[in-house]
């Protein structure tokens, strides 16, 4: 195992981010205020509770998988794919390292932003609301698997990429929509059919629906499928990971 | 004869909807050495390189270096690899001391090395160690990625077309580098397409066009064996015409029949130089100078790749 080599490339992303830390920490603080402030006070006042849950504490893990989702995506893709673009990625090939080791380097490194990212939203939220964690190291856990979920995912965009658009557009068509439409901000059952069934064709309604169980422990659908979905989602991205370095997909000529 | 330290046996590339790149290549290369391939652009170099440091997968053939597989046993192999490619690709933002070090720890070694600063103090970067890359200049540019691939101490160095686009002092500076290097044992494989590199740095000198690698050889005994020599005779009077009687030299008239010039085999036992001056005198033509040159390299490399064209 090439120890060193992993944390070289870690060490790399964590400097990337280092670089901006102010504005990716910024960023979710003030758009987490600004949903509490239209979601929480000025709708979520006319808003009954769901369930036994407040409204403005109920759409706390929305709103953190919404940012952990894209950027997680974000950073992964970006990671991988600037090395593409620079021609810097010589030296990556070049390198003793396995596919293995590389993605741990590169989607340890964006998890690990994506969870702080979403600690930051989870702590501006407590100062709107107050949040009572049924399962605080289910939380955790869940959190980083779909971090290090969405963080293959990006990864693998980002190899498929062959410009910045292409990065772009799969969060902007795929993800956003699903994610919003996979009940972020609202209670599965207030759907009439036959969209509640639709919804249930949704993989992200099963993320959602996992992580809002391990605070409140109340979840629109069955548990098990939420693990079941969001881990077979992780494994999937990263069978295509371990396939792409193997064949050299858009790497290696 | 030791084991090289590099091996390259029947070795192919043919690109996806594309031309052959590379026709089969084999090269043996002993540590200690430096081998220049020399060939124009496009003419495979620079896939050869690529094949062995693990960037390009070959369509035949395998790689040895320092005795490991580059596929099978790629991690041990690579270990033992620098790369300095052709491209000024750099990261930017970094700083000239995280990316060489970062570059250590790629090839699996500790950051916390004296090794680097030695490296950085050679190749003139201590001073700008805290510099970002894009402020420097593109010499301290390729600089950079020369120590990038001397970071984590390989066992041979590849440098692809490592003067391109780089100016006659720092050309002058890179040399000197590689000289160094060599004094220090260190194994160096370049691609070129300036024959006078060649012909400074080389031990060996490999000839690539059209993906063929014509003819590895001493580059001493290249130009031996190919090196042809002139002799020019600047005449007082110039001539209209080469004299019937020194027709069985061949000899050719230049400079608007002010220069007779006699090309001649270097190896020859004899090169008909003194029956050739004895045969002008006897003709009276007088000349002011006598000039006789080796050819260069850039010589033998025209003809070579002529011969083939």
């Amino acid at each position: 195992m090439n120890l060193h080599g992993i944390w070289a490339i870690y060490r790399f992303e964590m400097a990337r981010f280092g670089r901006t830390i102010w504005t990716s920490l910024a960023t979710p603080v003030i758009t987490t205020t600004l949903y509490f402030i239209v979601f929480g006070s000025a709708i979520g006042s006319q808003m009954r509770n769901i369930g036994d849950v407040p409204y403005g504490a109920f759409i706390v893990p929305g709103l953190m998988l919404l940012t952990i989702f894209s950027e997680s995506v974000f950073n992964a893709s970006l990671g991988i794919y600037m090395p593409k673009f620079t021609g810097t990625i010589y030296e990556l090939l070049s390198a003793p390292l396995s596919a293995v080791e590389t993605v741990i380097g590169y989607v340890g490194a964006a998890a690990t932003k994506s969870m702080v990212i979403g600690l930051v939203i989870f702590a501006t939220a407590h100062l709107f609301v107050d949040l009572d964690i049924a399962h605080p190291l289910l939380m955790l856990g869940y959190l980083l698997l779909v971090a290090a979920s969405f963080s293959l995912f990006g990864f693998c965009l980002g190899i498929w990429a062959n410009g910045f658009e292409q990065l772009q557009v799969i969060p902007l068509l795929v993800i956003t929509p699903l994610t919003f439409l996979g009940g972020a901000f609202y209670s599965l059952s207030v759907l009439p059919e036959p969209w509640r069934t639709v919804t249930l064709f949704n993989p992200v309604a099963y993320l959602i629906n996992g992580f809002r169980w391990t605070f409140f422990g109340v979840s629109d659908v069955d548990v098990l499928a939420c693990v079941a979905v969001t881990a077979g989602f992780g494994a999937l991205c990263l069978a295509t990971v371990v396939t792409i370095f193997r064949t050299g997909w858009r790497l290696k000529s | 004869m030791p084991e090289p330290i590099l091996t390259v046996a029947g070795v192919s590339k043919t690109y996806r909807n594309g031309p052959t790149a590379l026709k089969t290549v084999d090269l043996s290369v002993q540590r200690g050495e430096i081998v220049a391939l020399l060939g124009p652009n496009g003419a495979g170099k620079t896939t050869l390189i690529s094949i062995i440091c693990g960037i390009v997968t070959p369509s035949s053939g395998s790689v040895t270096v320092a005795g490991h597989d580059v596929v099978r046993d790629y991690k041990a192999a690579r270990r033992a690899i620098g790369l300095v490619p052709q491209e000024l690709a750099t990261d930017q933002f970094e700083s000239v001391l995280a990316t060489v070090t970062f570059s250590r720890r790629l090839f699996g070694r500790s950051g916390h090395s004296d090794y680097i600063e030695q490296v950085l103090r050679d190749l003139s970067l201590w001073e700008k160690r805290h510099a970002k890359i894009k402020d420097l200049s593109g010499g301290m540019k390729r600089r950079v990625l020369i120590a990038k691939a001397l970071a984590h101490e390989p066992e041979i160095l590849f440098l692809d077309e490592p003067t391109a686009g780089v100016d006659v002092a720092l050309r002058r500076d890179m040399w000197k580098l590689v000289h160094r290097l060599r004094e220090q044992g260190a194994t160096i494989i370049l691609t070129t397409h300036y024959i006078e590199e060649a012909e400074e740095m080389a031990d060996r000198v490999g000839v690539i066009s059209r993906g063929e690698l014509l003819l590895v050889e001493e580059k001493e005994a290249l130009m031996a064996k190919l090196g042809k020599r002139q002799m020019d005779l600047t005449l007082v009077e110039p001539l209209a015409a080469v004299p019937e009687a020194l027709a069985r030299w061949s000899p050719t008239l230049e400079d608007e029949g002010h220069t007779l010039r006699y090309v001649f085999d270097a190896k020859a036992e004899n090169t008909g130089i003194p029956e050739l001056l004895a045969a002008v005198a006897e003709q009276h033509i007088a000349f002011k100078d006598l000039e006789t040159r080796k050819s260069s390299l850039e010589d033998i490399f025209v003809d070579l790749v002529g011969q083939r064209a």
